[in-house]
């Protein structure tokens, strides 16, 4: 199911007289239910306790966002 | 009518003193894309929808109070002992000045929540494409949220509340989805 990537990235351009040094690379979210359309039956889920946690029974939503300094961190799940 | 819980819909955790980041969360309390906001659009919207979507818009707007709730509990944390100098230190002076610690239904920048932030027009599709809308900024603003925190715990809770923003923009496509099929055609195989 998990044919997509939650983010994407692009590069913006970087003038030579910019004031602040350049971020190269742009990261943005196409999150799950860009992809889904109409849920399909019979979709994989969470158990039930888990999906308390994550805030959907279903794994195929489930994206959870982490910022560039918790996952420098290594933070991420 | 509404049958009240007495508990959050997620723990609300918050492990550091950061009366800051309690200026920030505000936005998603009384700001333009806020839980305030997304209640009172869905639960004023179902009146004039088609009956197969009403359901939707009572459920998630029901869901955007008890989010509410989960922020106002952790603008609360943050704030409630710290001292009007610590007040001032996070950029909430001009808040401590009007309220002292009590919430308000204003966003990060102080600006007073507005009915004009939301709309009914009265046309299923165009509302249903503004929840859609509504949606995507609200798990905009979480992002930035969580961008500008340095809080695991509280982290977890903003989350879990994108993680729903998720879902509600999931349902509400598939809402257009079901008003837009096209019933009345024959279907030939
Ligand atoms: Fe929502």
């Amino acid at each position: 199911m998990n044919k997509h990537t939650w983010y994407k990235t692009y590069r913006p351009y970087i003038s030579p007289m910019d004031p602040c040094p350049p971020i190269r690379v742009k990261r943005y979210s196409t999150p799950p239910q860009l992809y889904v359309g109409f849920q399909p039956p019979g979709l994989e889920q969470f158990p039930a306790l888990a999906a308390l946690k994550a805030g959907t029974l279903w794994k195929c939503f489930y994206d959870p966002y982490y910022s560039m300094k918790e996952i420098k961190k290594g933070e991420r799940e | 009518m509404w049958v009240y819980e007495k508990k959050l819909q997620y723990p609300v955790r918050v492990s550091t003193c950061n009366p800051t980041l309690a200026k920030y969360l505000i936005e998603q309390y009384g700001g333009a894309d806020g839980e305030l906001a997304a209640a009172l659009r869905y639960l004023n919207q179902r009146y004039t929808i088609p009956d197969k979507v009403v359901g939707l818009l009572t459920d998630i707007g029901t869901e955007e109070f008890a989010h509410l709730e989960m922020i106002a509990t952790m603008v609360y944390k943050l704030t409630k002992d710290a001292t009007p100098d610590q007040m001032k230190a996070a950029g909430l002076s001009g808040h401590f000045a009007d309220h002292d610690k009590a919430l308000f239904y204003h966003n990060a920048a102080g600006v007073p929540w507005t009915a004009t932030y939301i709309q009914a027009k009265g046309d299923p599709i165009a509302d249903l494409y503004e929840d859609i809308a509504a949606e995507e900024k609200a798990r905009a603003t979480y992002q930035w949220l969580i961008d500008l925190s340095d809080d695991p715990d509280l982290n977890d809770g903003l989350r879990y509340l994108r993680e729903r923003e998720v879902i509600h923009s999931q349902r509400f496509r598939e809402a257009v989805e079901m008003l837009k099929e096209e019933r009345d055609r024959k279907k030939v195989f």
